[in-house]
Order: structure tokens, then sequence, then C-alpha cells
């Protein structure tokens, strides 16, 4: 009986009747990315458990945790990588995320940067950010694709902000390891994405570097939001944001470093019992 | 205009369409001349240049999709022999009541297997437009299909490569039967004339020659101007890393597609430029050895260069052709030396040579 009356409910709309993907994003509620009650398990391992995480438009958040807390497949899950066993995903306030694919879901305005450092090797930096940039991508008109002023000045510009315009020419392989996770950021700017999602830049970073890139994603937040999966405990509190803290695929605690670092239930996950 | 801006920067492009005018232009005045004159060129030369030919534009297609796109196929030769069968088959109609049992309309082997009509598939390759089309559509929709198959489930790396082995052994093993309708094992030949020019004379050798050094040149150009578009560097992409390429947004699986296709519609147009002057097509150029000795060609000349293809093709050939004359029992071996001393020394082939000069002087 109450399965039918499910039907009758005037304030349910059918599973199959909600669409795809609504044109346009709807920030009109100021949150970029829903997720609730999000779970999944890899044979029977909860590597998320019950999540529920918000990202204001235009505010740049950290991610921290043990190792195993979920923080990557939690990525996964936002890109569409992976699909959660239960719950929702949602993107700005009409896009589903879980019904959408990877391309589709990159498109839509979510950027990834990768824990490892991915760049086309064998391309000049320049020609990394062309392809990155956003546009049609289909096949055809990527054939007769031809760079427009506005979008050389768009490249020019990331590369000005990223700190690489002298090095536009060069192959992308041949940069160091901090210029190439700045690359990859540049990548991603050229999506012009709404959220970033920026996994561990600073690891592998001389200080020098890695002062660099705070200022990189400071200056990135307002405009984009940016949320940064990171170890490194004085990166995070220089970044000097909202902290997130996971553990074994759920928030622990949210608020400021200082909060979160107070926090008895953070100190004990991470010196232990 | 378009040619210019082509091969802006291809140096080595440049040399190769250069010679290749050159060659084509020597050739049929060489052939021209009095046969006791030094400089004479015999017209199993000339057919023997053209099929070179024919092998270089093969190997410029499986270059353009092993070094732009990472695609190791080991199956091209079977776009290669779909193409030939296709011009076979217009060549096959042609003969007419010519053919040793006389029927106008089946050709010999259908007679000699006791068939009393010309099977469905057979029907439309009395005309050469027809039979032009399917050089290009019947390699294209397999490769269509199977790239669909393959490139929509993941399927990369060595399992694609066997699997392109495998596709071309089955395709072997299924026209060597008779009942397949294409000639069984002997495949097609005792071919009369193309167009309604005799392919006994030296006129029709010289053009099917030129034929295939115009294929090659727009087969080339083609797949440089390919390279050169966005599109070529989202191959490129894609050969690397993947994965990348679809989180920025790219449908990874219609790239390869569409350049797989095309890559074996080349092909198709090389086989169907091979058969006239080879004079036969039979299940054997399905063979997976076929396939596998093109991908050496291709890398003896170096890969992703796709002059270093042509370089390749036409340069092994050439010793296959001297030392299977002189010593038969030693070219495998000849060939497999050379390729594991060009992989040990020379990883970038031959065409890595030059650049290596080029970057060093630069």
């Amino acid at each position: 009986m109450s399965a039918v009356q499910e039907f009758f409910r005037r304030d349910r709309v059918f599973d199959f009747m909600v669409p795809k993907v609504v044109d346009g994003l709807d920030l009109s509620h100021g949150t970029v990315l829903y997720m609730e009650d999000v779970s999944v398990a890899f044979d029977g391992f909860k590597a998320i458990n019950n999540l529920n995480f918000y990202v204001n438009a235009g505010e740049l958040r950290c991610l921290i945790g043990p190792n195993g807390a979920g923080k990557t497949t939690m990525m996964d899950i936002i890109t569409g990588k992976t699909r959660p066993d239960t719950g929702t995903c949602w993107f700005g306030s009409r896009m589903n995320l879980l019904q959408m694919s990877e391309p589709e879901i990159a498109q839509a305005g979510i950027g990834r940067k990768f824990q490892k450092p991915t760049v086309f090797e064998y391309h000049s930096v320049y020609e990394n950010l062309e392809l990155a940039m956003a546009g049609p991508k289909g096949v055809w008109r990527t054939l007769r694709a031809r760079l427009s002023a506005p979008e050389r000045e768009r490249i020019d510009e990331v590369l000005n902000l990223i700190g690489l315009s002298d090095e536009a020419q060069r192959i992308a392989g041949a940069l160091s390891h901090g210029q190439k996770q700045w690359l990859e950021i540049g990548m991603l700017l050229m999506q012009n994405p709404l959220l970033l999602l920026v996994d561990e830049p600073a690891a592998g970073m001389t200080h020098q570097e890695m002062d660099r890139t705070v200022e990189l994603l400071t200056s990135l937040a307002g405009e984009h939001s940016v949320v940064v999966v990171e170890h490194d405990m004085d990166f995070v509190r220089a970044l000097n944001s909202r902290v997130t803290v996971l553990h074994q695929g759920s928030v622990l605690a949210e608020g400021s470093m200082d909060q979160v670092q107070g926090d008895p239930k953070v100190v004990e996950v991470y010196l232990g019992e | 205009m378009f040619l210019l801006r082509t091969l802006k920067g291809d140096h080595g492009g440049k040399v190769f369409l250069l010679t290749l005018l050159a060659v084509m232009i020597a050739v049929p005045v060489l052939n021209g001349l009095p046969a006791d004159n030094p400089l004479y060129l015999s017209t199993y030369t000339v057919t023997l240049l053209g099929k070179y030919l024919t092998y270089a534009l093969l190997a410029v297609a499986v270059d353009l999709v092993w070094g732009y796109l990472g695609i190791l196929s080991l199956g091209h030769s079977a776009f290669f022999a779909l193409g030939g069968y296709a011009m076979g088959m217009y060549l096959m109609r042609q003969i007419g009541e010519r053919g040793v049992y006389g029927n106008p309309l089946l050709p010999d082997f259908m007679v000699f297997l006791n068939w009393q009509e010309l099977p469905w598939f057979w029907h439309g390759f009395d005309q050469f437009w027809f039979a032009a089309l399917m050089v290009f559509l019947a390699p294209g929709i397999l490769a269509f299909v199977f790239g669909w198959l393959a490139f929509r489930s993941r399927v990369t790396g060595v399992y694609l490569s066997i699997i392109t082995q495998a596709l071309t052994y089955a395709l072997m093993l299924a026209f060597f039967r008779n009942e397949m309708g294409f000639g069984g094992n002997n495949g097609l030949t005792d071919f009369k004339d193309i167009l309604g020019f005799s392919l006994q004379s030296d006129s029709t050798r010289i053009g099917l020659f030129l034929a295939s050094g115009i294929a090659l040149a727009l087969g080339y150009i083609s797949c440089r101007a390919l390279v050169k578009s966005r599109l070529g560097r989202v191959a490129v992409a894609i050969r690397d890393t993947e994965d990348r390429t679809r989180f920025i947004g790219y449908k990874v699986e219609h790239v390869k597609l569409a350049i797989f296709t095309f890559s074996a519609m080349l092909a198709g147009v090389a086989g169907a430029l091979y058969v006239p002057q080879v004079g036969i097509i039979n299940p054997g150029e399905f063979q997976p050895l076929n396939s596998i000795e093109v991908v050496i060609w291709v890398a003896i000349g170096g890969r992703a260069t796709l002059y270093g293809a042509v370089l390749g093709a036409i340069g092994v050939n050439y010793a296959k052709t001297w030392f299977t004359a002189a010593f038969p029992e030693v070219w495998l071996f000849a060939l497999g030396g050379l390729f594991v001393l060009v992989t040990l020394l020379l990883p970038r082939g031959i065409a890595g040579l030059w650049r290596r000069r080029q970057e060093s002087a630069a």
C-alpha cells in the first residue's frame, strides 16, 4: 500500500523525470556542490560512509585527513570516475552529477588536478593550454579549429597568472616539478571551471615554489570555488581557509585551521588514542 | 596555399614530396628510352616501384595510428587486403567472356564451383565508381565497427594489438573458404584490363605507377594536415595520457574512432592500387605476419614522422627484393636483426638520425 501511496504524493517527482542536465548552472543558493548521504564500498570496505559535504561559491576549502580517509575517492565521485552506492551529488542546484559522464562533468565546469602532475609531456606549454581551453570538443570542430584573437589573449593571460610566460614554447616534459603543477592548474583554468579540485598541489615543491602556489590558489578563490587536498599542514595553514577533516569516509570536523587543530576528535585521529 | 601551410616546418616532408615528384617525372622518361640505353628502366622495375609506393602509403596509414594516436595496430593489412579485394572484384568482372570458361557473367572460379548465379555482393562491381566507393567503404566500415566496439570498451595497449591481430587472422580463415565467394585460396587473378586499358601494356603500368605516387602524396599531405590540426595534438595527448585528455573534456573514443577509420581507408586505397600492379589478390594478404612487417617498416623508418614510414617501407622492401633473390633463406633473419638493431641503437628510426643532427645544429 505504501508503495502505491508514493505515486500519489504531490511533492515528489519520479526519478526518471528528473532532467539529466539542465542548461545553465543554478547557483542562486550560493552553493556550488552538494554531496548528501554519499556512501561507497569497495569489496565491503566502506571508503565513503554517509558523507555530507557542501562547497560555497567562490570559497577556498582545504580537505585534510589521514591516509585512506576517502579524500581521493570523494574527488573520483565528484568527477564521475566512481559511482556511489547511495546518496546524491549535485553541481549547483540543477545538475545531477551522478547521471553525467566524465567529459560532461568536465564540460559543465568541474576541473580536477591530479596528485601526480600529468601534463602532455610532448606538447609545448602553450599547446597544453590550448588543448585544455573551454569550447567545442567534437572531432570535426577540433579538426577545423583555429585560435582566435580572444583565445590567444586568454592563453597569454593564464600564462601570466601561472608565471610561465617565458616558458610558453618549451616542451612541457622539460619543466620542473613545480612548474608542471602550475601548468596543470593553468590547464584547469583554461576550462573556466566554477569548481577546481586540486589534489596535493604542494607535493615535492621547494619553499619558494610553495609560497608561489599559495599565492596562486588564494588569487583564484572568489572567481572560482577551490577545493584543495593537502597533507602538508604548513601549506594548509598558509592558505588560511576553512578546513574539513575527513576520517573513515565521513566528515569529522569543519572550521578554521585553529578550531580544527583544537578539536579533541581530530587530535585523537592524528595522534592515536 | 593550403599545401604550403600544411608543410610549414615539415622539412622531411618537403624533401620527400620533392623526391617523389622527381621520381614520378623521371620514371616515365627513363622507361621511354630505347632498351639498349644504360639508363633504361624496365617496365618490371616500374611496377616494382609502384608496388613499393603502395606499401609506403600503407606504412603512412599505420604510422598515423601508431605514431600519433598510440594504437599499435597489428591488423592493418586486413584493411589493405579488403581494399585490394574490392579492386580485384572490379577487375574480375572486367574479364567477361575472355575467361577460361567464357561465361559472360560469372568469374571462372564460380563456374568451376558450379555456381549458377552471381552472389548478391558481387553486383555493382562491374562499375568502376562502385568498386572505387567500396575501396573506401569496406575497410572503413570494418574499422568503424571494430573500433566502436573496442574503443568503447576501453581496450588499449597490448590487448588491442592482439585483437587486431585476431581480426586479420579471422578474415584470412574466412577468405580461404570457397563458400565465401571470393575465390578461396586462389583468390582473384587473371585480370585483363582496368577502365578499358590492358593491364599488360607499358602505358597502363606507368599510369598505375603514377596513380600510386599521387595517392601516396595526397595521403601524406592529408595525414600531415590532420597531425598539424588541433585534432592531431589531441591525438598525441591521447597517446601520452589518455585519462587526462578525457578529463579535459575530449571524447577520446570518438577521436580514436575517426582517426582509426580514416587510416583504414588509406590502407584500403593502398591495397586497391597494389592489386592491379601485382595482378593477384589472395587470402595470404591477410596473414598476421604481413601486418607485423608493416609495423617493422614504420619502426625502422622512425615513427611519428610520417616521412619516416615512407623511408622504412621503401628501404625494407628494396632490401627484401634484393635479399630474397640473392639469399632467400636469410631474409627473415636479416629483417629480425635489423628490427632489433634499430630498436636498440636508433629508437627514433632512420628519420631520428636526421632529426638529431638538426637538433644538435640548432
